[in-house]
């Protein structure tokens, strides 16, 4: 019948120059989970076209937190995970889902609060003590709370202050750096960032960098490739030829190049 | 700073190649999504509403209520399905356009077979007496129904357009919202809002909103003449 013709036109109008989508396979990928620090910094998007152009191989980045970065990495999803929680890294390793774990590079988490500091961190001699003066002021702190790399780092300072945060003051958003920050401007909040998402974040309304340089705040990366014994379509060889570039003095260099507003934002360190 | 207007403006007369990879990308997967979901919900939206059968009841229930299934639990859904460790992870799909499309496509169906037994249950008890005496049984009498119901039929389809052009749940998890792979514009303006940029995420909402307006007034305008048409 003609009408039954024209009803299914209907929909080929409403699908007007549309094209089942397929995955390229023409080139050469590797897909890599990182954290939404590298990815929200703006880092990837220098590095990886020289990759790319020294290569052939394209590198596809699925920004999440370090908890899901890793989870997903377990599950055999990606090829490479980069990510910066070292315990967590460690024993992704030991229990057999990543070969090695790579030192890449390294920033370094800063404490964010309130211009007019009510918790006076400013004045406190370490980072612990800064989270101290922040819980025992009441004054409100945004929390990662979502298993990130940064969220791990919060916690042990919490931990190594013998503090165990909760009340009203504690504000635990569920969310990624940029998503918290946005929370803490508003509250206003104090938060850990990393510095490199501080930097390239646009959003800062009244807040200010208020702690910042004791060296527990060292923020590690590290890279690994997820084992290719357990998930046997991981692309070993090229997802390696990625991990040692990154490594290597052109993938250092590139990193140690990389800037926002005049700051370098991450400091190589593979040995 | 430049408010949202004039970065949207500035956005669309640059014709900046990641933006028009994007629209392109978010049009391509959304629009493939709608023509599936049609395909196989028209015919048995229509099936559902001439069929008498046992459990009947319970499917246009579940039709029903699964209009308002949540994106990000059917993206959850689809991603372990996917997923290597998953029992589809041979394909390979995760993290692809065509995941976001089988994503999409489980979003929009629902809509789409409610939509479509409603207005043709609907129709059937107007006209069924002149249908017979046509001598069209039920089934023959489908695509008639359907086509008589086009009208009501497309504001569904664009309800179901809608609902996968707009979301993010499910597209950022079975995607990935990988650069220039799986960014849609709806990743997109979470991306940017993550980054602080919210001039530029709102410009990307302002742009969105435009694309689904211009798809909506086509259809409108598509429907308008088919009337004058019919007199």
């Amino acid at each position: 019948m003609l009408s039954n013709t024209r009803a299914l036109l209907l929909c080929a109008v409403s699908s007007l120059g549309s094209i089942v989508a397929v995955p390229a396979f023409a080139q050469d990928f590797i897909t890599v989970a990182s954290t939404t620090s590298t990815e929200n910094s703006g880092l990837f998007g220098y590095i990886l076209p020289m990759f790319t152009e020294e290569t052939g191989i394209d590198v596809r980045v699925v920004a999440q937190g370090t908890g899901q970065a890793l989870e997903t990495g377990r599950r055999g999803d990606v090829d490479v995970v980069f990510v910066h929680a070292l315990p967590a890294e460690e024993q992704f390793v030991a229990e057999g889902y990543g070969v090695e774990r790579f030192d890449v590079m390294y920033n370094d988490f800063v404490i964010v609060g309130p211009d007019s500091d009510p918790a006076d961190t400013r004045a406190a001699e370490n980072a612990v003590d800064a989270m101290t003066a922040i819980a025992q002021a009441g004054a409100s702190f945004a929390s990662r709370g979502d298993d990130s790399g940064t969220h791990q780092a919060e916690l042990a300072l919490w931990s190594a202050a013998d503090i165990a945060p909760e009340g009203a003051w504690y504000l635990e958003t569920g969310s990624g750096m940029g998503a918290t920050l946005n929370t803490a401007v508003q509250v206003p909040a104090y938060a850990l960032t990393d510095r490199g998402t501080w930097l390239s974040f646009e959003n800062r309304g009244d807040l200010t960098i208020t702690y910042e340089g004791d060296p527990v705040l060292f923020n590690p990366y590290g890279v690994i490739l997820v084992n290719p014994e357990l998930h046997t379509h991981v692309k070993a060889q090229e997802g390696q030829a990625f991990i040692d570039w990154l490594v290597s003095d052109a993938g250092q260099q590139a990193i140690a190049e990389y800037q926002v507003g005049g700051e370098q934002l991450f400091f190589p360190n593979a040995q | 700073m430049d408010g949202p207007f004039s970065i949207a403006i500035g956005l669309i007369a640059s014709g900046d190649p990641a933006l028009t990879g994007t629209i392109a990308l978010s049009l391509k997967v959304t629009l493939t999504a709608v023509s599936i979901a049609c395909l196989i919900g028209l015919p048995l939206g229509a099936g559902l509403a001439l069929a008498r059968f046992p459990g009947r009841g319970a499917i246009v229930v579940a039709s029903n209520a699964l209009m308002g299934l949540p994106p990000v639990v059917a993206g959850l859904l689809v991603y372990l399905l996917l997923s290597r460790s998953g029992p589809l992870g041979d394909l390979a799909l995760l993290f692809t356009p065509t995941a976001m499309v089988i994503a999409q496509t489980i979003l929009i169906l629902p809509i789409v077979i409610s939509l479509t037994r409603s207005v043709v249950e609907d129709l059937w008890s107007e006209y069924r007496e002149q249908l017979r005496s046509l001598g069209a049984g039920r089934l023959r009498a489908v695509p008639t129904l359907l086509w008589d119901g086009r009208v009501s039929l497309v504001t569904g389809i664009l309800a179901g357009f809608g609902r996968a052009s707009a979301e993010v749940g499910a597209v950022l998890i079975v995607g990935g919202n990988i650069a220039g792979q799986t960014r849609t514009m709806t990743t997109a303006i979470t991306l940017e809002t993550s980054r602080g940029n919210l001039g530029l995420a709102v410009a990307l909402g302002i742009i969105l909103l435009l694309i689904t307006l211009s798809l909506n007034a086509a259809a409108w305008g598509l429907a308008q003449s088919a009337r004058g048409r019919l007199g």
